[in-house]
């Protein structure tokens, strides 16, 4: 237990490492292109949007549970890059003919991943509250917000360290990665509720994890708790799901890519 | 022999998706030798030595190091083990010294330990100075003495170096060649491929020629050439015409081998040169062959690998495989 702790240690500060020899890709890390799609498409929809149909004061405050998300999305699918690096460089494999936990690696890209995910959640909630978005669930639904974005991001990022083990070049990590994103977007309750949308993208929209995590994240941010527990119990259950898929496949990749 | 043995590989195969990278390999390595593995691109010397740092499964066969299954008892044959994989294995973003760092907690050194062991590592590459620099700024060179120490962070009983000097200007490439000397001096097992027949010539104690996933030949570089079948002395005749009188009168003399007639001469096998270069003089005086040029080779690792595999190392495969 001591070597594993060490181990994923290492291999954890080594991310936090890279990513602070880099001030420019720390600085957009922070301040991400996710805070645009809030203040510009925030305030640009501001009047354009029925407010009775987003059933919310403003789009900007509707919006925000959708930027946060989004970010959620954007993290994780990007989080196995490093591994897909790694892989390609050779690197991994020296990790790896080390005498370490087979799960070192992954587990410390999760943790890393999961920890830049949560601040830049709390970086766009913070530029929400500046635009008068107060979250009704205080303190404690901005836990539960972070929370529900780390069991979406626990998946996304198996998902993402799976294409990095299985694909044959970074071209290709990239294509996928490209083609996935918008239409995840685009057919969630992200940008629009889905009763407000065409019925066969609000028919899709219902299989895509990402309105759960919406439409759980959306209560806690504009109505309060006894509107959001029963959507929190739901993606609770939606996200085990889901992320028991992703790990399961994850571990398939990496054990086929591992020999 | 009763030698130590370090690395025993029995029956090896590989395959992927039908293709046979490795055929049914059988050897041994020994405690305390530089052991080569040598062949072209593609002839499974890299699917060799990933089987024996535990990072591939065998289709078939077993391989043990140290007397652990690579398989069953990998975690153990990873703690005896250091790996120098190919060039650019390198985190260009942490330093030097870092990466040592890094490396010395996945082999689970107390913080005092690796500290002491990164310094005498750094002095033996020759890194002290640069540690603390990001690796992006490093000459080839450099990176591949790094890689070279974080081979050897986990002071381990077996080296495995794949192609260590691919790539590197002759300087470098002979300080490598220096630390894995210094290494086998210190009692060292060192594996190591390469497809550079002077490194494997210059620095092996005995290596295989792989090809197409077989083991063509193996033994000590001089015993390789001396099973070749001696040593080659090569005419050039200024009459062309005078090559098939001249290989008959030579064939079966005493010292010589065997007699071959080539475009513009003979190529002839001799038990010993002093012996026999006085016959063969002899013989083109007495037939009136006026000689052009005469050449003596002993062989080279070269013509092994040609007498072995049907082509020089440089020429690709015969068949095309897929990377």
């Amino acid at each position: 237990m001591g070597h594993y702790w060490q181990e994923i240690n290492a291999l954890t500060m080594r991310w936090v490492r890279r990513l602070s020899r880099e001030k420019f890709s720390m600085l957009f890390t922070l301040v991400q292109p996710m805070l645009f799609w809030l203040i510009f498409f925030g305030n640009l929809f501001q009047r354009a949007a029925d407010t009775q149909v987003m059933q919310a004061p403003n789009y900007i405050s509707f919006l925000a549970a959708g930027v946060v998300v989004m970010t959620v999305l954007n993290n994780g699918l990007a989080g196995g890059v490093d591994l897909l690096f790694d892989k390609e460089n050779g690197f991994l494999e020296r990790l790896m003919s080390t005498p370490i936990h087979r799960t070192s690696v992954i587990l410390s890209r999760f943790i890393f991943v999961m920890a830049i995910t949560s601040m830049q959640v709390l970086v766009i909630l913070g530029v929400s509250y500046l635009f008068g978005v107060h979250p009704a669930t205080g303190i404690l639904g901005v836990a539960m917000i972070l929370l529900i974005g780390m069991m979406f991001g626990v998946g996304l990022t198996a998902i993402s360290m799976a294409m990095a083990f299985s694909v044959k070049s970074h071209g290709d990590f990239f294509s996928v990665l490209g083609f996935l994103s918008l239409p995840m977007i685009f057919l969630s309750s992200a940008l629009v509720p889905l009763t407000a949308m065409p019925a066969w993208m609000s028919f899709l929209a219902q299989f895509n994890p990402m309105t759960w995590a919406i439409d759980a994240v959306r209560p806690l941010i504009l109505s309060g708790w006894t509107e959001a527990l029963p959507h929190v119990g739901m993606v609770v259950v939606v996200m085990l799901v889901f992320d028991a898929l992703c790990l399961y496949g994850g571990a398939k990749a990496f054990r086929r890519a591992m020999g | 022999m009763d030698r130590a043995i370090a690395i025993d590989v029995n029956r090896l195969c590989k395959t992927y998706d039908g293709h046979k990278a490795v055929d049914d390999l059988s050897f041994r390595i020994y405690a305390g030798e530089i052991f080569g593995l040598l062949g072209p691109n593609g002839a499974g010397k890299s699917t060799t030595l990933r089987t024996l740092i535990t990072l591939l499964h065998p289709t078939s066969g077993t391989a043990t190091v140290m007397g652990y299954d690579t398989v069953r008892e990998a975690d153990q044959v990873r703690t005896v083990i250091g790996y120098v994989p190919q060039e650019r294995a390198i985190d260009r973003f942490l330093t030097g010294r870092e990466h040592l760092q890094l490396l010395g907690a996945l082999y689970h050194l107390t913080k005092d330990e690796a500290a002491k062991r990164i310094g005498e590592l750094l002095k033996l590459v020759e890194l002290e100075a640069h540690a603390d620099r990001p690796a992006k700024t490093y000459s080839g060179g450099m990176k591949r003495k790094l890689d070279i120490a974080c081979g050897l962070l986990p002071d381990p009983k077996i080296l495995f170096l794949d192609e260590p000097t691919l790539g590197l200007d002759v300087q470098s490439r002979l300080r490598i060649w220096e630390y894995v000397r210094m290494l086998k001096a210190r009692g060292m097992t060192v594996v190591m491929t390469t497809n550079y027949l002077d490194e494997a010539d210059q620095l092996c104690d005995r290596l295989a020629i792989i090809d197409g996933g077989k083991i063509k030949t193996l033994g000590a570089p001089a015993e390789l050439k001396i099973a070749l079948g001696g040593d080659i002395v090569s005419l050039t005749l200024k009459e062309t015409s005078r090559i098939q009188s001249l290989a008959s009168d030579l064939t079966g003399r005493p010292a010589i081998k065997t007699v071959r007639a080539t475009t513009k001469g003979l190529d002839i096998r001799v038990e010993s040169p002093e012996k026999a270069l006085p016959t063969i003089l002899e013989s083109a005086n007495r037939l009136g062959c006026d000689i052009e040029f005469i050449q003596y080779n002993r062989p080279r690792l070269d013509d092994v690998f040609i007498a072995h595999t049907g082509r020089a190392i440089t020429e690709s495969p015969p068949e095309v495989e897929s990377a």
